[in-house]
């Protein structure tokens, strides 16, 4: 289609009068401007924290004074610091499996089955990503004080879960219905049995959308603050409850070093799942 | 017995058998779904259905004394109408930077926008509470845009950027715009092109051709946009506590000090109620539009 538009284009392009061509290419200068400084808006921030992060001043400044890794040795050397990282990412990687496991069965469910109830199943399971998490918080909460998994691992785990698993079935109910149920029903009819066909035709062809929906998860619980604020306790403290102790108290620099790390961490992620969409697609 | 009722009985007992088969798998599919089904009807569904009883049930009889609570005392309607005012404020600002970024965004070749995305993607994959932290460093009095503006001799004492509503604006909008952008993005880059040629050839001037044309093809897209900055900054928690007034709270951080410091569990059962209700008549209005599917993680 593109081929055959393109002469056209050309050709209405030539019978448009000079000036009319002039005024596009202003307005278009400007709006190139403005949208520079958006994402300057958006990135700038981020951006400027990195630096800083590195920064031998005793107080906040941009462009630092000089150069020293003291907020970084001040973040490994400080054991409320260091163990609120290693229980995050204790939380986040266990709700990340149990999501993924949870959410890629639920997915083959919501997509391949037809039974009665299913659209509300649906509405229920993509809820809490609209539901406000301070709701979500105290309700939970309120269950939690009397099933006695208020500051437990495992109630912070499963908590995180039902925030998590609505990423993971919106990720891999895309991927599944994407492709061609056709490849199942050929493996079937060749002999291959309901848990043959998932693993060697059906889980190949959705682990982008299962490698997505992990990593979301994982964010997910990485970066939750709220519902942990209520019911992780002082002795399960996450990073993010650490930090924002450290953003209400006094703005702490040891939060540009985490902060700088935290980027990095998550420019990584973007750059894997970008990597991962590509090789799907083979391009 | 005739061929035909030989061959009929066959199909009967194949369809029956076929059925059989066909519940067996739905039921196969129904097993597969129960454990995440169970995990939400237990930590999510029931809580909050618990919550609103708490709300309107005081251990004897029903109640509705905190509900006019949350009306009669001035405070509390302050809070609701802050709220509103806030997540209007913020979905505003977000479609003013966000719809002509998206534009920008869609008319350039999909290489190089898939590039520039990537520059609204990554605050987008950045916490919440690292980009709070950075505007704090940057808004607040001893704070960098402080000192460049006393440096420069632009302002004799420091203004107050943070502590107050513009340092919410200002953070919130920077959390909120990629929600704005993305689906605006993605429905922009779907409009056909030659509709704009078609409205050139017949004489429309580029801005009667965006007005007439281009605009009324983006609607779904910004209208997602907005519905969703709009749920979203209604139950904010996080910018507002780190970056707001005394005086300008929002209904999260009323729900949490309710919790925290009141330990009024009904009271703030009643809010949140409220609070949810809202959110669930836009995210109707959502499904109604535009389909949930297309919500979250539909690609970018």
């Amino acid at each position: 289609m593109a081929e055959t538009a393109a002469p056209l284009q050309r050709a209405v392009v030539a019978t448009q009068p000079a000036r009319r061509r002039w005024s596009i290419s202003w307005s278009r200068v400007i709006l190139g401007l403005f949208s520079a400084l958006v994402l300057l808006y958006l990135v700038a921030p981020v951006a400027i924290v990195i630096p800083m992060s590195f920064s031998a001043a005793k107080y906040l400044s941009f462009p630092p004074p000089g150069l020293s890794l003291q907020w970084y040795q001040n973040f490994f050397a400080r054991a409320d610091w260091t163990s609120a990282t290693i229980q995050s990412i204790r939380v986040a990687f266990t709700v990340m499996i149990l999501a993924t496991v949870l959410g890629v069965a639920a997915s083959l469910a919501l997509v391949r089955g037809s039974f009665p109830g299913k659209d509300i199943v649906n509405l229920i399971i993509v809820s809490p990503l609209v539901v406000p998490a301070i709701i979500v918080a105290i309700a939970i909460y309120g269950i939690y004080v009397r099933l006695y998994l208020v500051q437990t691992f495992w109630g912070l785990v499963l908590a995180h879960t039902v925030l998590a698993v609505p990423y993971v079935v919106v990720n891999v109910s895309a991927t599944l219905r994407g492709f061609d149920i056709r490849l199942e029903q050929a493996a079937q009819s060749l002999g291959a049995n309901a848990w043959q066909t998932f693993r060697y035709v059906t889980l190949p062809m959705i682990s982008p959308g299962i490698f997505a929906g992990a990593v979301f998860a994982f964010i997910a619980s990485f970066d939750e603050l709220i519902v942990a604020l209520f019911i992780a306790g002082a002795r399960g403290r996450t990073l993010p409850m650490r930090m924002f102790e450290g953003l209400r108290m006094e703005i702490d620099p040891t939060i540009a070093a985490v902060s700088s790390m935290l980027i990095t961490f998550s420019v990584l992620i973007l750059a894997s799942a970008e990597f991962a969409r590509r090789r799907s697609r083979g391009d | 017995m005739t061929t035909g009722e030989v061959l009929a009985g066959r199909a009967y007992r194949e369809s029956t058998t076929s059925r059989r088969l066909e519940f067996r798998r739905q039921l196969g599919y129904f097993l597969l779904l129960l454990p995440t089904l169970l995990l939400l009807l237990v930590l999510f569904v029931y809580p909050i259905v618990r919550l609103i009883v708490t709300s309107v049930y005081d251990g004897n009889h029903f109640t509705l004394v905190h509900y006019r609570r949350i009306v009669e005392v001035d405070l509390y309607l302050r809070v609701l109408q802050t709220t509103f005012t806030i997540a209007l404020q913020v979905t505003l600002l977000c479609l003013i930077l966000g719809y002509p970024l998206a534009y920008f965004l869609a008319t350039l070749r999909a290489r190089t926008a898939r590039l520039l995305m990537i520059l609204v993607l990554i605050p987008f994959w950045t916490s919440i509470l690292v980009r709070t932290y950075a505007w704090m460093v940057l808004l607040q009095r001893q704070g960098v845009f402080n000192r460049w503006l006393l440096e420069l001799g632009l302002i004799d004492e420091p203004l107050r950027m943070m502590y107050n509503r513009i340092g919410v604006l200002v953070g919130m909008t920077h959390v909120l715009l990629p929600f704005m952008v993305l689906p605006a993005y993605a429905v922009m880059r779907g409009i056909d092109r030659n509709l704009l040629r078609a409205a050139y050839n017949l004489g429309a001037s580029p801005f009667q051709a965006f007005l007439r044309v281009f605009l009324p093809l983006s609607l779904p897209g910004v209208a997602a946009g907005s519905l969703l900055v709009f749920i979203l900054a209604l139950g904010f928690f996080i910018t507002p506590a780190l970056m707001g007034g005394r005086t300008d709270m929002m209904i999260a951080q009323l729900i949490e000090t309710q919790i925290r410091t009141q330990l009024n569990f009904p009271f703030a059962a009643a809010l949140a109620a409220v609070l949810l209700v809202i959110t669930l008549v836009i995210f109707a209005i959502y499904n109604r539009l535009l389909g949930i599917d297309k919500m979250f993680g539909g690609g970018y």
